[in-house]
């Protein structure tokens, strides 16, 4: 690790102008838990860190049953599953929060952070795409707003600009009739990192899927947002069959490269397996019924 | 002396708190890393990023101009020396040749992540900076990566000085080849064995590299100071072992040289060999100030020894009424970059649990360039295991038996020849195969869909080696006692509480200590299996001395005739009665106090190296369950049956049980060394190399079987090595009860089974 310096504003104003300052080695600094590791590694050459936990909005975390929600980029996960209203209403926000690391991660580690790491990997990004999470924006140029799913462009790479940084990330209020789920498959049962992971959100007019979006990740340079399974799905009733056209979808999207995580075929494999149960399990969370977040697949 | 002839112990078999215990979950205890001296500088190692290299040119200049940078060292400042001296490490002799061009890469880089410079400034920062001024210029080449490519006669050469060198009496090999060694054991007829054979089952089986996943990083400390004294501080198995291989590498009197062993956050037989202790030397010796040195988890996984990877052929065949007639194993072992896998105990250790009269067992010592292999816990017998373990469960299938019972069958037991000629001494062996068919567990139905049950046995030799001990009485009848044997996994204790049995005290009586090189006689490293063992013989001599000194000075004190006063079992010495008719007796504390004024202070030393080493056995049985949509395997039970002779302190033997099967789980299962085809190591980190974590396995059953070992005080076997061995195969076993699918080569992870079982669907 190289000698940095940590700086700490607590405006938006300050912190756009300590990165637009700092240039290509500044980097805000959120839970730290992947940056401080890529700074360690020299992975970045980054002499600046801003950390942005200061600033009030970036904890914050707001709920309206008609706007929806809204939670600062820098929040860590365990103020999310010990939000009553998070708990109640995103059940798929929980999904991601309580599988991050462990204990102590996830009294660091944000959704924000997750996002901004841009990793196709991100266990929070699926999530936030099924969710039509939208990244609220701060930079020079003013504030700007971008869908979760146009957010990142490549492994490491995103659409934030010189100076720019994540304040918030906001949710629509859920539906009564939805449901959501995520689920990711790793080769140990915890502190690992996914082969292929993927969410899924519904919304069911009985038997019917009136709406649906899949998203699948570690199998693109970016988390991907499955338009062909929410096609197989929409207006039609919810069977086995239409489950399984929007597997077969999801497999169809992935592009996945052959790694010491996983091979191409398994990847392609597992995006229609986890894709079918992430499926399953948002419907029946649709339906009322209580899935609890931990507890596997 | 059989254990069982014995009246019950009083301490031996309770579980006392251990003595380091406090200081170690406090955070007191203090590791390598803690160490901090006065104008400490800070080491760190430019290592090659290629597997296979020459170097053509080195240019520390800019580096050395840095600020902060204070020297640099490379291959040039190892000392010229006489190479064909051979250290005794304990654990394989490694000659100091390939030792030193481990150490640091002379005309070749043969691994990626072979150091080839090492930076000291005065903070680790700048070191780390100084390693992208260091300018290396190298012609790659191509990487020898495969263990069967590697021996083929046209490949390549890692080196040009490496001959083979048979150990079956055949010499050494005219032209230079990448095998460093090659064996063969054979008995009985072969030929004649498969011929009688009515069903034979022929197998090829791989495992990958896998690392001992010790938590503490290698770490050394050095100071060598203006009188030509070099003092070591360091985590290793063993100072003296640390003491000799420096010795060896910088060409210095062993009495120049001091090492202090700091406590040890696991070794496995890792922690041996020396890799920046003498970095850290050369560097103190160049700037005169001491010179700390820390591996990165990078660093230990690529530049560390690993265990070998492994291809296994086993050929058995049997008559339709279950009698193994013939058995055929082939072995190849990556040694790594330089010769020295673990490929003989391997060969050894394959058929160690059965009494086979036809066999024929070869193996090779290959050199890829991959890092040196080290030893980890049973070096080379879990491959083995695996591959004889798989082939007998088909052949249990094959004849419809139940696989215990096939293998009670083919047992081996006191007298049955090892496949090197030896007999076994007293074993347990049909004693656990026994405890594992009668347990709750075999016995239990597995339900359910998607679920198996395996089991194996493995075998593994132990070993005895030196230990040096001594024992002082203090005033108050306490005995402070001091070893040079490092405490992994609770020997403070074990030897306290053998030298508390054989003395008649209480288990806090004792105060151990470990001590550095300069304090105690020569004793070798915690490894082997052996440190309790030879712990009990050494703890048995210190009694046997004490008591005859403490039996002196009564006498002394009594005025009585030496013989007519003895030392009894309760730490009581009596005496012949008083010419009154009064009692003559005095307790060990009392005496203690008497020992100041009537004639000094009584001490006792021990210095052993026992042979009679007592061979342990084990058998696993696991159930697992397999996610066919995911090729993921769930462990749901497991139970590790051993006998261990006589259990010390039993939740530290229960400990190691659990211990090596975890190990040999991750082996099984997620654990592997992932290459590149330009043989960059993919996944050197912790997040990628995957061990199991604690929710990964259920609470693993340890079932402590005790036939005493014959040759022991106590009865006690090694038990630190042998759970590692069955685990391979009790799962794969199991992976083939619950799918039909046999993986033969390792680790079945998720990948790899769902592979399995997707060529199985088309």
């Amino acid at each position: 690790m190289q000698a940095l310096k940590v700086v700490r504003p607590t405006t938006i104003a300050e912190a756009i102008e300590q990165l637009n300052e700092g240039g290509d080695g500044a980097r805000p600094l959120a839970g730290g838990t992947d940056v401080i590791v890529i700074a360690r590694a020299r992975v970045r050459d980054i002499d600046v860190l801003v950390d942005v936990k200061q600033i009030p909005e970036l904890t914050a975390i707001e709920w309206d049953p008609d706007s929806g929600l809204t939670i600062g980029a820098a929040t860590p996960c365990y103020e999310l599953y010990g939000n009553a209203d998070v708990v109640q209403n995103y059940p798929a926000i929980i999904d991601s929060a309580t599988l991050i690391g462990g204990t102590g991660i996830q009294g660091r580690a944000s959704f924000g952070g997750n996002l901004c790491n841009s990793s196709p990997s991100g266990d929070t990004i699926p999530t936030q795409i099924v969710l039509e999470g939208v990244a609220n924006i701060a930079g020079p140029n003013g504030e700007r707003s971008v869908p979760v799913e146009d957010f990142c462009t490549g492994p490491g790479r995103n659409v934030l600009g010189q100076g720019e940084f994540v304040v918030s990330i906001s949710f629509p209020a859920p539906d009564a009739s939805g449901g959501a789920r995520f689920l990711r498959f790793i080769p140990r049962n915890e502190m690992d990192i996914a082969v292929c992971n993927a969410a899924s959100a519904v919304k069911l007019d009985g038997d019917t899927v009136r709406w649906a979006r899949v998203s699948i990740g570690a199998v693109a340079p970016t988390p991907l947002l499955v338009q062909g399974a929410a096609d197989a799905l929409v207006g039609k009733p919810l069977t086995d069959e239409t489950i399984e056209a929007a597997a077969e979808a999801s497999k169809d999207a992935a592009t996945p490269i052959d790694d010491m995580r996983g091979s191409i075929k398994q990847r392609k494999h597992l995006s229609a397996v986890l894709t079918r149960r992430t499926l399953q399990q948002a419907a029946r969370r649709a339906r009322g019924e209580d899935i609890p977040s931990v507890g596997g697949h | 002396m059989v254990a069982t002839d014995k009246p019950a112990y009083r301490v031996i078999g309770s579980r006392p708190v251990r003595p380091d215990g406090a200081d170690k979950v406090t955070g007191r205890a203090r590791y390598g890393a803690d160490v901090l001296l006065p104008g400490m500088l800070y080491g760190r190692v430019l290592r090659s990023p290629h597997a296979h290299a020459r170097i053509v040119r080195i240019d520390t200049s800019k580096a050395e101009a840095l600020d902060g940078v204070r020297a640099v060292a490379s291959w040039d400042d190892l000392p010229p020396k006489n190479w064909d001296e051979l250290p005794n490490l304990g654990e394989g002799a490694a000659e100091t040749r390939w030792m030193a061009r481990n150490v640091f890469a002379s005309d070749k880089a043969l691994y990626k992540g072979h150091a080839i410079a090492a930076v000291c400034a005065t903070d680790p920062h700048i070191a780390e900076d100084a390693l992208g001024l260091i300018e290396v210029e190298y012609e790659v080449l191509p990487p020898l990566l495969d263990v069967r490519e590697a021996m083929d006669p046209n490949a390549p050469l890692l080196h040009d000085d490496l001959y083979t060198t048979d150990l079956s009496g055949g010499g050494t090999s005219d032209e230079p080849t990448n095998i460093g060694k090659h064996l063969e054991f054979r008995s009985g007829d072969i030929e004649a064995g498969f011929e009688e054979a009515d069903i034979v089952v022929d197998r090829e089986f791989e495992t990958s590299m896998a690392h001992q996943g010790y938590l503490e990083p290698h770490n050394g400390t050095a100071m060598w100071s203006e009188d030509g004294e070099l003092t070591v501080w360091n985590s290793s198995q063993g100072p003296f072992v640390v003491r000799e291989q420096l010795h060896m590498l910088l060409d210095l009197p062993l009495s120049k040289v001091k090492v202090v062993p700091m406590e040890i956050g696991g070794g496995f037989g890792g922690k041996i060999p020396v890799y920046m202790e003498p970095m850290a030397a050369i560097l103190s010796k160049k700037t005169g100030r001491p010179v700390k040195m820390i591996m990165t988890r990078q660093e230990v996984l690529e530049a560390t020894g690993p265990t070998s990877g492994t291809w296994v052929r086993a050929k058995i065949g049997a008559t339709n009424d279950g009698r193994i007639v013939a058995a055929e194993i082939e072995l190849a072992f990556e040694a790594g970059a330089f010769p020295g896998s673990p490929f003989s105990a391997g060969a050894l250790c394959a058929l160690g649990p059965y009494d086979i009269e036809n066999q024929r067992v070869e193996g090779w010592d290959v050199c890829v360039n991959k890092p040196k292999v080290a030893a980890y816990r049973a070096p080379g017998a879990p491959a083995t295991a695996f591959a004889v373990e798989s082939v007998l469960d088909e052949l249990a299938e094959l004849l419809e038996r139940d696989p215990i019972d096939l293998r009670l069958q083919n047992a081996a037991r006191e007298g049955t020849r090892l496949s090197d000629g030896t007999p076994l001494p007293v074993v347990g062996n049909i004693e656990v195969m026994e405890r594992v068919q009668g347990s709750e567990h075999y016995r239990s139905e597995l339900q359910g869909e998607n679920r198996g049950r395996g089991v194996a046995m493995g075998y593994w030799r132990n070993g005895g080696m030196e230990t040096s001990a001594h024992a002082a009485i203090n005033q108050d009848g306490t005995i402070n006692l001091v070893v040079g044997t490092v405490d992994i996994g609770g020997l403070r204790a074990t030897h306290s509480m053998q030298l508390a049995e054989a003395l008649g005290l209480e288990y806090d009586d004792i105060r151990p200590q470990v001590v550095d090189t300069s304090a105690v006689g020569r004793s070798s490293v915690t490894g082997g299996s052996r440190s309790t063992f030879a712990a009990g013989w050494a703890m048995h001599e210190l009694a046997q001395d004490l008591r005859t000194q403490l039996e002196a000075r009564a006498a002394q004190i009594w005025g009585v005739e030496r013989d007519e006063v003895s030392y009894g079992d309760d730490a009581v010495v009596r005496g012949p009665e008083a010419e009154d008719g009064s009692e003559r007796s005095v307790s060990f504390k009392e005496l203690a106090g008497q020992l100041y004024g009537s004639g000094g202070m009584i001490q006792a030393r021990a210095d052993v190296s026992p042979t009679t080493v007592g061979p342990a056995y084990a058998g696993h049985v696991v159930d697992v369950e397999v996610d066919p949509e995911t090729g993921k395997v769930d462990i749901l039970r497991y139970t590790a049956v051993q006998d261990v002779g006589k259990a010390i302190h039993p939740s530290y033997v229960e400990g190691q049980l659990q211990g090596g099967a975890l190990q040999g789980i991750g082996m099984a299962l997620t654990e592997e060394y992932f290459y590149d085809d330009d043989g960059v190591m993919r996944n050197s980190s912790l997040l990628d190399y995957r061990m199991p974590t604690a929710l990964d396995t259920p609470m693993i059953d340890a079932v402590l079987v005790e036939v005493a070992n014959p040759g022991h005080p106590y009865g006690v076997r090694g038990v630190g090595e042998v759970p590692i061995v069955p685990p391979l195969a009790a799962i794969t076993n199991a992976i083939h009860a619950a799918t039909g699918v046999r993986m033969q080569k390792l680790p079945a992870s998720p990948r790899a089974v769902l592979n399995e079982l997707l060529s199985e669907e088309t």
